[in-house]
Order: C-alpha cells, then structure tokens, then sequence
C-alpha cells in the first residue's frame, strides 16, 4: 500500500493517515491502538525543556544531530532571563545551537515561531512543549514530548507513537456578537473534562470553521491540549491555501480525515448558542458562561500566550478598549506572542490604543502565563487571563487564583476591575 | 532497575498537574533533581519532600500528570524517594516521560478507592501485580506494551539508546 492509498483511503482518519505514512520503515495503513516508529520532520524544544535535552542528549552518546534543519530551539519561556541561573541554561542552549548549526529564536513564543516559519499541512511535528497540538491549525501532525524524548529524537530522527483514536468535534451555526475561538475551545473543555480527549487525536470541523482564521484555528487546537490530546487538527481549505500563501510556503502533503473512518466519539456544537465562556479557579474545565461570574473582583488582566497572543486577539481588545481606561488599581498586561505580531500590533496602532487605556505592554515572551516574570501574582490575588491553563499557583502564588476567557472577556474585565461580560463593549 | 518495590502510600486526587507537581519557577533555574525534589507537590502539602522515604509509592485518581510536558515533574518525584506512582490513569505525555527517565508508573482501575494513605504496598514490576499488605488486597495494572517495558527494565530511555546503538555497531 503506497503513500497515495494511504492518502485516499477514507477509511482512515487524519492520525491514521499522517502515522502510516510517516512509519519509518513502511508497512501500510495502520489503525488506532497500534504502535508505529515515525519520522520526524521538525524536533523543537524551549527554554523549559531544551537544557535538560542537551544534558540527556550527551548522556545518551549524541554527537551530532540528525539533521539540523530540522531542529529549532527557542528561547520564549523566560524571555530576556530573570535570574543568573536561568541566564546559565540560556547561554547552554547558545551554545548547543552554535556546535549544532541548529536555528536559534530568542523572544518570540515557540508556537508563533513554528505557525510563522515551519508548520506546513503533512509536517509531523514534535515539540517539547505540551501546547505543540497547536500546529494542526495548518494540517500539520503535532505532538507535545518530554525532554529525554526530544534527545532521543535530535539522536535518531526518528520516534515511537501509539496511533490515537479520535473524537471529531462538529461545529455549526454562526458565532454570536463577543463569542470567539477560545470561548469554543473553553467550553469543549469544559464539556468533555480535562482528561476527556487524553490520548486522542481531535478533529475540529464544521461550517463554522470555514468561517475562522488561522489564528482561531490555532486557539483551538492549542486549548484541545487541556483535554488531554495527543495532537488536533482543521482540515485543508481555501483559509489554510490563503495563510500559506501569505508566509510564502507550501503543503507537504494534503491529508484528509476520511469520511468513513471510524472514530471514538463525535461531539456536535451549535456555535450560535454559545456565551462568552470562563473557566474558573483551579481547573481548566471548571467551565462557565461569564454571566454566571460577573462581578468578580480582579487585581490583573492577561492577554498573551500560545492560545490567544496573535494580531486578532490584541485587535479585538483594542476595539474593546479603545477611548476607554482599564479600571485603576487593575494591572492589564499585553504580551504579544511574536516580534513578528508586536511589530504588527505596534504599526497598525493597537499597542498605542492599548497603552493609552492603560496597559503594560511587555516583550513577547511566556513570562506571566506560566509564572516566570512580566505579571506574577501575589498572596491571594485574582487574574483573568487568555491563556490556557487556571492550575493552583500556575501564574504565582499558590493562594492566587486565575480565570481564563477570551481576549475579549479580559479586556472588557480590565475596564470594570471585576469579570465583565465583552458582548456590553462590542 | 529493581523488580520489587516496597513502601508506604501517599495518596493524590484526581487530575494532578504538573504545575502542582514541580511549579515552573523551581524548574527554570536548575537541572538539579535534588534540588527541584524540594518542592516537589509543594502546592498541595508544602512538607510533602520532608515526609516521604525512600521507597514511597504514589497512589492517585485519574489523568494524573496533567499539564505541561515539563519531564522535571517525574524527575522531582523520583528523586524525591518515590518509587513508583499508581493511578487511575495518567496524562500521556507525564506517562511517556516516566518511563523515559525510568520511574514506574501503573495504571490500576479503581485503585484510588481500594488503597488509603500509610497503607504498606508491595509492587511486583514484572508481573504487574500490586499487593495492599495492610489491608491483605491484591490488585493487577494494566500491562505494559513489550516495547514500553524494555525500555523502563533497563531504566530508562538514555539505556535503552545506548543499548540498540551498541547493538547496531557490534
């Protein structure tokens, strides 16, 4: 059974296809539940996770890596260092990538510098960072690894992966006024639980999809992450042709989930009912429409990360809060996802509206959404965050707490001081 | 690594994440485990490193691990003195990492209700076979792919490299 088969085969789905045709050493259409050893067509690691790969990677006998163009290191997580020790694991990784001939990105987020310069449809991607599912924006076949399994991966190229099983997530009807991706992928969350998509491959389709952009597309998949999965993904369209044209790439290989494939469970979603959605303290499917949390005090407001940093979400809270004032004794904090949004942001005159209402516009960075620096909280404090995780202590304090929303939800919240439903400022 | 464990339970709930488990601050500025077993579940119990001896086993809920790929989570729990970690289910990519870096993780339905916290447990890694020695109980894992138990019998994915590369060149 040669590649084409595999590709035509509507039998399978989307996992299926991408495992079968990535196998090492061939071998046909294989199906869920079995365990195939697949090629790798970009290995990325960050800060987080990079040093202890290299520290592995010598342990383990490696020299040189297996290709190094197809490695990509990325200094986001701690972007520019907080500390001299986290400086020392910086300037490993330096190091690594100057011995290696390895690409080097420093102060941009991993996700955004992968959806800008790599993420291709028919790429199978791994990253050592949990969010990589967001690459099935494109059509790519994305995954979250370990460090040691990154090492191994830079060594051989290569990887073992169990194929998944998959949930398909149909979703029709138009959104409403202030409902957004992440309101989507809050409330798939919500619904199937933290633990409901583990292991599997998430197939996002739809109508409704067709209708959104690349960067929504990517908050999905990100966020399908918080349920568990293994990788997400929105099939190849006309969006998809439009956004790889705009960054001057092409398709590896168009893969379609087959349409009699069989999958675990099929969810249906009327986006035309959905609110703006929060997920409440301390886990990510603790899920409620925002009306049921208004008036909630707030000491800050987020918008930033992986799931919602990019040029639409920063547009969408400067709609918010252009001619407006975030409420005093509220800290809003804006942190663009790439250099390559902030200088967007910054030229189309979003950044300026959004420092004139009174935000903190920090570098590009995963600083305030995982806890590191640009926006710790303190002792019992309460924030409202588009980013994707409300885990105890995630983004300080063990005592603080944090809801996640869209960057609209934040940015309506920012004005008020207390969780505010956006449909009121749009 | 050794076949027999045994030690007294430490029981956890339900989606133990990885921010819980070793929060992102310790984990940025050092590869050092001892170090990063200080904190280890400092979110939940901030004694929880002082209490645990060696030998310790982890007895959880469901889709524990969940979170962030950050492998320092099961490197701080290893190092820390935990044995092994018994769940109703783990999060993939914590699981991968354990076995990776040679910790013993063992998915048993229905554990978090049969096992309670001081209970004295014995694991026997190459059957699958989990002995409650106080409560007189014995439970059975869900068994391990031949591959997947390769690669934790030597200890971890680093052995297990070194070991098909030596293969491949003699």
């Amino acid at each position: 059974m040669g590649v084409k088969d595999i590709v035509e085969d509507e039998e399978l789905t989307f996992a299926e296809k991408m495992l079968s045709i990535k196998q090492v050493e061939g071998g046909g259409a294989k199906r869920a539940g079995e365990i195939v050893v697949v090629s790798v067509d970009l290995a990325a690691g960050q800060d987080g996770t990079s040093p202890l790969a290299i520290k592995v990677f010598r342990e383990m006998g490696g020299d040189k890596v297996w290709d190094p163009s197809k490695v990509l290191l990325v200094i986001d997580h701690t972007y520019p260092s907080s500390s001299p020790q986290i400086s020392n694991l910086h300037s490993l990784m330096r190091g690594f990538c100057r011995e290696q001939g390895v690409r080097l990105v420093e102060g941009s987020i991993i996700h955004q510098v992968i959806l800008e310069d790599y993420a291709s449809p028919g790429m199978l991607i791994v990253g050592a960072d949990s969010h990589t599912t967001t690459h099935g924006a494109v059509g790519a076949f994305a995954t979250g690894i370990g460090s040691t399994e990154l090492a191994a991966v830079w060594l051989e190229g290569n990887i073992w992966l169990k194929v998944p099983s998959t949930i398909r997530v149909n979703l029709s009807g138009n959104l409403p006024k202030g409902v957004y991706a992440k309101d989507i992928a809050l409330y798939f969350v919500g619904h199937v639980g933290a633990d409901g998509a583990n292991y599997m491959s998430v197939e996002w389709r739809g109508e409704t999809i067709k209708e959104l952009s690349i960067a929504s597309r990517a908050t999905l998949c990100n966020m399908s992450m918080e349920a568990g999965a293994k990788n997400a993904v929105v099939e190849y369209d006309q969006v998809t042709e439009e956004y790889l044209r705009s960054v001057g790439r092409g398709p590896l290989m168009i893969v379609r989930s087959g349409f009699k494939a069989s999958v675990e469970r099929e969810i249906e979603v009327d986006c035309s009912k959905l609110e703006p959605m929060v997920a409440a303290p301390s886990r990510v499917d603790n899920v409620k429409p925002v009306t049921e949390l208004e008036g909630t005090p707030i000491d800050q407001a987020f918008i930033g990360s992986c799931t919602n940093g990019r040029l639409e979400d920063l547009e969408v809270a400067a709609k918010i809060l252009r001619g407006r004032k975030v409420k005093e004794g509220v800290r809003l904090i804006v942190t663009p996802a790439s250099r390559r949004v902030y200088l967007e942001a910054l030229r189309s005159g979003i950044l300026e509206t959004l420092i004139e209402a009174g935000a903190t516009v920090t570098n590009p960075t995963c600083g305030a959404c995982v806890g590191t620096h640009l926006g710790i909280l303190g002792e019992g404090e309460v924030a409202i965050s588009s980013s994707n995780r409300n885990f105890v202590g995630r983004m300080g304090h063990p005592s603080s707490k944090v809801y996640l929303a869209s960057p609209a939800t934040v940015a309506a919240s920012a004005i008020k001081g207390v969780i505010s439903d956006p449909r009121c400022f749009l | 690594m050794k076949c027999r464990i045994r030690g007294r339970v430490w029981k956890f709930g339900d989606d133990i994440d990885t921010d819980v488990i070793i929060p992102y601050k310790y984990k940025a500025r050092t590869l050092d485990p001892k170090e990063l077993a200080q904190h280890v579940m400092e979110g939940i119990d901030p004694d929880f490193s002082k209490k645990v001896k060696p030998g310790d086993v982890i007895v959880a809920g469901k889709n524990f691990g969940c979170g962030s790929s950050r492998e320092q989570a099961p490197i701080a729990i290893k190092a820390a003195g935990i044995s092994a970690v018994i769940a109703e289910s783990f999060a993939r990519i914590f699981f991968r990492n354990s076995i990776n870096i040679g910790l013993p993780v063992l998915e048993v339905k229905g554990v978090s209700k049969l096992v309670d916290e001081g209970d004295e447990v014995e694991i026997d890694l190459a059957e699958g076979v989990i002995v409650d020695l106080t409560k007189g109980l014995t439970l059975k894992a869900t068994p391990l792919p031949p591959k997947i138990r390769e690669i934790l019998e030597v200890g971890g994915l680093v052995n297990y490299l070194k070991k098909v590369r030596a293969s491949h060149r003699s």
